[in-house]
């Protein structure tokens, strides 16, 4: 074999051509979550107080396309669907996407597979600023709504996480040599400090206060509307579309950091692509939404242990799946408990523990 | 190809490394040796441009090292670090396909695929293409390692390819086999540059050994030169002996026996 002289790669014959494919499961996976999540978006905007059934959805679809001329379906089923249901169920999808590509993002960039979105600072920055505004809004609220209308916490909130963000990224370049360790050290620490602030206001506030924190803490899609959606859409686009191309450089992060960057990996650009493309998707989700926890943790072990630990299929499939298990988690939150709401975050904790220990348990079975 | 001249790296007040220098030829390898905590892994990160030398500079195709992009670099030579350790479950195909990452933008094209397939089998792991890396024995990850840089560096012409303990973990077998490769990989205008803990290996395979002692550059030349029993005991603290035999094409270097004791205890 060694004395075989080395060659330049010879011409390949077209029958090689599928031996040389590179196994990659991005194809399937897409298609699978794809049609996965178009069921769970169809089974959530029909279940509810008032049930819509498929042929009604279809008729309420088609008649506002222009595709059929008339329908039958009552003019309530329609106004719920488009003025209820579905800003939801989008507002749904693309939170669930935000937390899922950040999640997946996040945990290749510090090669730890516990790290989401909270480690860097983002949730509990928005947290802070959010219930900061709850604190104060008697006197200083009208100034601010002014400014931004009644989004003034959702406003306040995305920039305490960006806020939050930025401190712990220069914290870590003054504190440490810049590595992702350091990074990681700051976001723990600079959590700990924003949540004794957190805590200490809590403390402070008065029992309506504290309903409206305790509330906001547990995260909720019930305030869904289309402006929201609508805010809340750019920013999670802009970190879906951009996300997947940093799948090669976070998937040479897995050599270490040294030979990532050996192979052309820029580390501190990688770094600051990610943190800037998660805590804008994430940021604008807490803002609405308040903070949903474990989505962000637990989607992409799911896909790595399903579908390979390759980023590229790793990051589009955290975004789908994220989708599709905070869609199902609305969906139940809303219905469990009708009339009234249980906070998505207690759901998303509470059903995700038990499979999250499943799959590490699965996870060691097939080590062995 | 790559010229160090008079490079130097401290770290807070403790020199590593002082005033080194010597010049790398295409074609040539070379192979860094010394006792452990010498610098050579130093040297390593600083030809790889992992780390600047904080004295001297170092030029790589006559260019300072410092004004290369990261990219460009990536194109020209490849570093195979000391220590690999990958928990997740890529595959060998996945991992070794890295190493083309820096020639192709988002999908592999049929030659960078075509180029992964020749490295495994160059180091004889084609058999575990489709194996998870996590699963395979610490010589079998070293090679899959040996493999990745192997396909990085395979198009360029007058490549580098600068190894930190190249055969960690190997066999004996992959060890020699290891060696025959980077030795093939001069003949065809490649260069290597090596920390190589095995002497007589230094000595059978090196075109130029440079030996390192407490950060200084303590000898340098080819292995015949450097590699005497004088220079080897005041580097390493060690007396040997260096053995000619007729039926050895090379000379060999044995520890001077001595008798084990039986009072330690």
């Amino acid at each position: 074999m060694i004395s075989e002289t080395i060659r330049k790669v010879p011409a390949m014959q077209p029958t090689s051509q599928e031996r040389l494919a590179l196994p990659s499961s991005l194809g399937r996976m897409v298609w699978i979550l794809g049609i996965l999540l178009l069921g769970c978006i169809a089974f959530s905007v029909c279940i509810g107080a008032l049930s819509i059934s498929l042929k009604e959805l279809w008729e309420i679809v088609a008649s506002q396309l222009g595709i059929i001329q008339k329908t039958n379906v009552e003019e309530q089923k329609s106004i719920v669907f488009w003025v209820i249901r579905l800003p939801r169920v989008c507002l749904a999808v693309l939170i669930g996407a935000a937390l899922g590509i950040a999640g997946a993002s996040l945990q290749g960039l510090f090669r730890n597979p516990i790290a989401d979105a909270t480690l860097i600072g983002v949730t509990s920055g928005a947290s802070l600023f959010a219930i900061f505004v709850l604190m104060l809004n008697v006197k200083y609220f009208s100034m601010l709504n002014e400014l931004a209308g009644v989004y003034s916490i959702s406003f306040v909130a995305f920039v305490g996480a960006a806020l939050t963000t930025l401190l712990v990224y220069q914290l870590s370049k003054i504190a440490g040599d810049g590595g992702v360790t350091t990074l990681l050290l700051c976001g723990i620490a600079i959590n700990a400090f924003v949540g004794a602030i957190t805590g200490l206001m809590t403390y402070l506030a008065d029992d309506q206060q504290l309903r409206s924190i305790t509330f906001w803490n547990l995260g909720s899609l019930g305030g869904a509307t289309w402006t929201s959606v609508l805010a809340v859409a750019p920013f999670v686009a802009i970190s879906v579309l951009f996300m997947p191309y940093l799948s090669k450089a976070l998937n040479l992060l897995v050599l270490g950091e040294s030979q990532a960057a050996s192979l052309g990996v820029n580390l501190k650009s990688l770094k600051q692509k990610v943190i800037i493309l998660a805590t804008m998707g994430v940021g604008a989700s807490v803002a609405v939404a308040g903070t949903i926890g474990f989505v962000g943790l637990i989607v992409p072990h799911i896909i790595r242990t399903t579908f390979g630990p390759n980023h590229k299929t790793l990051i589009i499939g955290s975004a789908l799946s994220g989708a599709i298990v905070l869609t199902l988690a609305d969906t139940i939150s809303r219905t469990i408990v009708a009339p009234s709401e249980l906070p998505i975050g207690i759901l998303t904790s509470l059903l995700g523990t038990p499979f999250f220990i499943y799959i590490l348990w699965e996870q060691k079975r097939k080590r062995l | 190809m790559m010229e160090a001249h008079k490079v130097g790296y401290r770290v807070r007040n403790r020199t590593l490394l002082d005033n080194v220098s010597f010049s790398v030829q295409p074609g040539e390898f070379w192979a860094i040796v010394g006792a452990n905590g010498a610098g050579k892994s130093t040297l390593i990160k600083m030809l790889s441009a992992e780390n600047a030398p904080s004295s001297g500079s170092i030029a790589f195709f006559d260019q300072d090292l410092k004004k290369y992009r990261l990219k460009d670099l990536a194109r020209k030579r490849a570093v195979l670090a000391q220590q690999n350790v990958i928990s997740l479950s890529f595959t060998v195909q996945e991992i070794v396909l890295m190493g083309r990452y820096p020639f192709y933008e988002s999908e592999p094209a049929h030659r960078d695929l075509a180029i992964v397939d020749i490295c495994l089998k160059k180091v004889g792991i084609a058999d575990l293409k489709n194996r998870m890396y996590p699963t395979l024995s610490g010589g079998e990850q070293q090679r899959v390692q040996v493999a990745r840089a192997l396909a990085q560096i395979w198009e360029v012409e007058n490549g580098l390819l600068l190894l930190d303990e190249p055969t960690t973990g190997m066999d004996l077998l992959h060890q020699f086999q290891t060696f025959q490769l980077a030795r093939e990989l001069t003949t065809r205008g490649f260069s290597v540059v090596a920390v190589v803990h095995d002497l007589n290996q230094a000595l059978q395979y090196a075109d130029k050994v440079l030996m390192l002692k407490d950060g200084q550059c303590y000898a340098i030349g080819s292995p015949e030169e450097v590699l005497t029993e004088r220079f080897i005991k005041a580097a390493f603290g060690l007396s040997v002996q260096i053995i000619r035999h007729d039926s050895a094409a090379f000379p060999i270097i044995v520890p001077h026996a001595m008798p084990v004791r039986e009072t330690i205890s």
